[in-house]
């Protein structure tokens, strides 16, 4: 039986389709890349040796630097912002609608499903101010106040970023965190309720523990994405104004495919690789230790 | 009947808030897309359109080549889907329920993929492509979106194969199945569920893309939906903001519709992947 089931030809038939696509189209890309930040030039020009000239350009290069500080700082703020929002949401879908949550959680997670492209134009109308000042700036004029040029300033630009990546992907975190929270035991709960918690203390005591080890997962989850942000940018701000709202991604690809420089294209996006393999390690090593320091403190 | 206390209220009344924030958007989104190119000039921004002008979305239909777009996205996404699902789902047969030398390796290999940011093969791929002369044809969407997709589909798909009770295939064995055979009327039905949820995700995240869909092609006639919208202002003198609202809101309600045929299974998907992960 076991010869059956290693079956030299069958394991070759089966695997050999997905193992030759991810390894000419993913793993000697990523070697070739390495490869290229040695490099100078474009697919027109060729390519002409440079040594480490790619790298000390980058240690020097304050587009990069400015990049990376607004890469960290919207993956940063954004992955508060989603994940306490989502987390909020969740508790509302299980310890208040209960049963009835089936709509909400439906309407909530509509966004999330949504092309980036569509709704950073959406929220680029929201926030306008020309030709006529759109909604929020209606609004606000209604209210007595001055227009916004929202996407005219770097401050403001931002922070219409963090609103439309709250609105459009707190339902996913929602449903994510759901799942852990309905994971915990109902006796759990009722026993700290007749113990005299409820309400907040109910939550940082005995909820919030509980329910860590999907908290950390999301967290997770959320700062990769929004570390590699990418589409929302191009959509709403293109970068702008000036570069102030370019994050590494878009330098990168800028660099590449605007200015035609491939190696230091590669050398950027080595460094993104980079710093996007660390934040995941640190955050996962932290995690790790969260998650046994909340299992012990269970017993 | 329940007595209605003030805790309940607050709860409605932040409910309703929530929903009223979630759905406004898209309404005032879906209002505006007929109003005339003048009301949106002049007129209120909150206003309703003094007549219905079903023409703004004949216009981005037609002119603004948003059906070029659709088109060019159906025939990029669904032979990827396709490609990604069928070679995904025997890898992950391969190296979960077959016992084989390396197979754990291979399974760490494919799981690297997932960390990887996709810019970082842009570069070779795009040299690749060029020099190949496929940067005018469908191919490197389709290449792309099945390499970029198969790491996480393999990891799932050996997940869910990890899931089902190992005798199932020792008895199809002893009863003589092949190990081809087996995969195929054993393992593929027993997974169904699986394969779809998954194939679902996938199909919003290729249908969705907008990093691929920029950089390889850059012939106006191959963008795909996503490209023609972030294009679609530029390509007129001056905005034309109601065949603008149009394309977006077929974009925006085209995906609401193909979720709320499929969104049971989605959730429900969601939800067994979150425990089990």
């Amino acid at each position: 039986m076991q010869s059956v089931l290693g079956d030299k030809r069958a394991i070759v038939i089966l695997l050999a389709p997905a193992l030759l696509f991810y390894t000419l189209i993913k793993v000697v890309p990523i070697f070739w890349s390495l490869g290229l930040t040695f490099f100078d030039g474009n697919v027109l020009r060729g390519f002409t040796p440079a040594g480490f000239a790619n790298f000390t350009r980058l240690v020097g290069d304050s587009n990069f630097w400015e990049s990376l500080t607004f890469s960290f700082k919207y993956a940063a703020v954004a992955t508060v912002l989603q994940v306490t929002a989502g987390y909020l949401l969740a508790l509302l879908y299980v310890f208040a609608l209960k049963r009835s949550s089936v709509i909400v959680r439906t309407i909530c997670f509509f966004p999330v499903i949504l092309p980036t492209v569509a709704v950073a134009q959406l929220f680029k109308r929201l926030f306008a101010i020309n030709p006529q000042p759109g909604p929020v700036n209606a609004l606000i004029e209604f209210f007595g106040g001055q227009s916004i040029d929202w996407l005219g300033d770097a401050t403001t630009a931002f922070w219409v970023f963090m609103i439309m990546d709250v609105w459009k992907s707190m339902g996913f975190f929602a449903v994510l965190l759901f799942a852990g929270l309905v994971d915990i035991p109902e006796e759990i709960i009722e026993s700290a309720r007749i113990d005299g918690a409820n309400g907040l203390r109910l939550v940082r005591h005995m909820i919030i523990p509980l329910s860590l080890p999907v908290l950390l997962s999301a967290i997770v989850f959320a700062i990769n994405s929004t570390f590699k942000v990418f589409d929302s940018v191009i959509a709403l701000t293109n970068g702008g104004p000036g570069n102030d709202t370019t994050p590494l991604t878009l330098y990168m690809f800028r660099t590449t495919f605007t200015y035609n420089e491939y190696g230091y294209g590669s050398t950027l996006a080595l460094a993104l690789t980079v710093v996007a393999f660390l934040i995941t390690i640190v955050v996962f090593r932290s995690s790790r230790r969260d998650v046994t320091a909340a299992g012990g403190a269970k017993k | 009947m329940a007595r209605v206390t003030p805790g309940q209220i607050v709860i409605w009344v932040l409910t309703g808030l929530l929903l009223f924030t979630m759905a406004a958007p898209m309404v005032w989104l879906l209002i505006s897309s007929f109003k005339t190119q003048n009301e949106f000039l002049t007129g209120g921004i909150f206003d309703l359109p003094e007549s219905w002008q079903w023409g703004n979305y004949i216009e981005a239909w037609v002119t603004g080549d948003f059906a070029t777009n659709v088109r060019n996205s159906v025939i990029a996404t669904l032979p990827s889907l396709f490609l990604l699902l069928l070679t995904g789902v025997a890898a992950g047969f391969a190296l979960e329920v077959m016992v084989w030398k390396g197979r754990n390796t291979t399974l760490l290999l494919f799981l690297a993929g997932i960390m990887v940011p996709g810019q970082m093969l842009l570069v070779p791929l795009f040299i690749s492509y060029f020099q190949l002369g496929l940067t005018e044809t469908y191919w490197p969407f389709i290449l792309t979106y099945t390499a970029m997709g198969l790491p996480l589909t393999v990891f799932m798909m050996a997940a869910y194969f990890r899931s089902l009770p190992r005798e199932i295939f020792e008895a199809a064995t002893i009863d003589g199945a092949s190990m081809l055979r087996s995969f195929v009327s054993v393992g593929v039905p027993m997974v169904t569920n699986a394969i779809v949820t998954l194939g679902l995700v996938q199909f919003f995240s290729i249908w969705n893309d907008l990093l691929v869909a920029l950089t390889f092609v850059t012939n106006p006639d191959l963008a795909t939906i996503q490209v023609g919208l972030l294009n679609f202002s530029g390509e007129y003198g001056a905005t034309n903001y109601g065949p603008l609202f149009a394309a977006i809101c077929i974009n925006v309600f085209g995906t609401l519709v193909i979720f709320l045929m499929l969104s049971k299974q989605i959730m429900r998907g969601m939800a067994s992947g979150a425990i089990k992960g």
